[in-house]
């Protein structure tokens, strides 16, 4: 009789183990998914550059050196491992774009330039992109952190080693949330 | 992010639209079985199903068919043709953005060649969608205006608020066509009757029922013109400004796009009585916005005022 009721106790603990850990593996995958999205903006953003220094190149003699600094920020953003490492890579390229992009503002032949205006508009989209995405991903991770570090998930996750995942932080300037009331 | 009630609403207009296709159905059905019965002689029983029957057939044939291909139906009536991937890149890049931050499928782009500034959306789902800029706004607005509009087109798609505006925008414009040939064919049916006298018993039969026809139109006009203020009520132009708002986070955007649109003198070619309802901004001018029965939008200055009240 008794073995019974610890047969039972068990598989109904296993049931819930087994619940939980889909569940955790389930969130996980989104963060993943919503990390993967991002990836390919910023992937699309790393491709677009070469194209750009090589368009600016002929009309800024002078600017080298700004030149230089979105070359050194792009190799770093492509070789930065992990998410926050990643963010504060990206935030550094994101700078230094917008810095030559003020420059482009003195050089009326290369802001009508047509190669120069796809670029513009491609770079500004992409930037679009990702900030969207990272909206998403940051979502994704706050649900898959609070699931992660709430009783009694938070046994199960040390079991079996889930970590929690890092926020994609957003550089200082950014677009306020709109408070909406209805 | 779904706003507050978004569920609500879209169980709402899923609701409205069934009991449009029904209601037409119904009177449909009604007005065809009263005329079978008004010709059915001493046995109007037969003719009166009949007709009914092929009354009830017809609308169900119009539901359907504004259900399936509604979209296609409005974008063809509005002269609008599909935006080239290549040669549009800012539009289609300002809607993938959009989709990005609404987790919407991408709808059809497509473009009305107008100067007049105006956008709007259909279809009957988010996965069956498309929305319809004209030349103008593309010519007239900055990228981020661009952006507030067609987040406002896609939150009336999030909401399936554009199943509601289709349907009943095919049915207006129907209507409306039918009325306009009605009114046609009895003006030239005046001097068409006096050549042929001889025939006079069969026209002055035809005469007769085209009166029918006439009338039954001119009391549901009213009828049908409540029907639409309902389908823009100001509720949801403003809970689509404000998602909009809220999916882009830059309401000041949007704000200044509906101040440029209101000051555009140019008015619409392709808008009519059917589709004037979908666009952003009421598009055929000349109406005082305000007041009186074809007021389907809210006042625009009070639209960005609340806009404007966001930041």
């Amino acid at each position: 009789m008794s073995a019974i009721v610890i047969l039972v106790i068990v598989v109904v603990l296993a049931i819930i183990v087994i619940g939980m850990y889909n569940g955790l593996v389930r969130l996980r995958n989104q963060v993943q998914n919503a990390w993967a999205q991002i990836d390919v903006q910023l992937k699309r953003r790393h491709d677009l550059i070469p194209n750009l220094v090589e368009t600016v190149k002929g009309y800024m003699k002078y600017e080298q050196e700004t030149l230089e600094k979105v070359i050194k920020a792009r190799g770093a953003a492509m070789t930065a491992q992990g998410v926050a490492a990643t963010a504060q890579a990206e935030n550094q390229l994101t700078s230094t774009l917008k810095s030559l992009f003020a420059l482009v503002e003195n050089y009326p032949d290369l802001k009508a330039n047509q190669n120069m205006l796809q670029l513009q508009e491609e770079l500004t989209t992409t930037e679009n992109r990702i900030a969207f995405a990272r909206q998403h991903f940051n979502d994704s991770v706050m649900t898959f952190n609070t699931a992660l570090q709430t009783f009694p998930r938070n046994i199960i996750a040390g079991m079996f080693g889930f970590k929690a995942s890092e926020f994609f932080a957003a550089a200082e300037a950014e677009r306020e949330p709109v408070k909406v009331q209805f | 992010m779904p706003a507050t009630g978004m569920y609500d609403l879209i169980r709402a207009n899923k609701r409205n639209s069934w009991l449009l296709v029904m209601v037409l159905c119904l009177i449909l059905a009604a007005v065809a079985g009263a005329g079978g019965a008004y010709f059915g002689g001493n046995d109007p029983l037969p003719s009166m199903l009949v007709f009914g029957m092929i009354g009830l057939g017809i609308a169900m044939i119009g539901g359907l068919t504004s259900y399936f291909m509604g979209a296609e139906m409005i974008m063809a009536v509005s002269r609008a043709h599909l935006a080239d991937e290549a040669d549009q890149r800012q539009l289609h890049n300002v809607l993938e953005e959009l989709c990005i931050a609404s987790g919407l499928p991408k709808p059809k782009l497509y473009i009305i060649e107008d100067n007049a500034p105006n956008a709007f959306a259909c279809g009957r789902d988010p996965q069956h969608s498309a929305v319809a800029v004209t030349r103008g706004l593309m010519d007239k607005l900055s990228r981020n205006e661009l952006q507030g509009v067609l987040a406002h087109e896609l939150s009336h798609i999030q909401n399936y608020d554009i199943l509601f505006a289709t349907m009943i925008g095919i049915l207006v414009g129907s209507i409306a066509l039918l009325c306009d040939m009605l009114l046609r064919s009895m003006r030239w049916g005046v001097g068409g009757r006096r050549r042929s006298s001889d025939e006079r018993s069969g026209g002055g039969q035809a005469q007769a029922l085209l009166l029918v026809v006439a009338l039954v139109l001119m009391i549901l006009a009213p009828l049908f013109a409540q029907i639409l203020q309902l389908a823009v009520s100001r509720q949801r132009e403003y809970l689509a400004d404000t998602s909009g708002a809220k999916m882009t986070r830059d309401p000041e955007s949007l704000a200044r796009a509906l101040e440029k649109i209101a000051a555009d003198p140019e008015p619409l070619a392709a808008a009519n009585r059917g589709t004037q309802h979908l666009y952003i901004v009421n598009p055929l001018k000349g109406l005082s916005e305000t007041q009186s029965w074809f007021a389907t939008h809210p006042p625009l200055r009070e639209r960005i005022a609340r806009l404007r009240a966001l930041t």
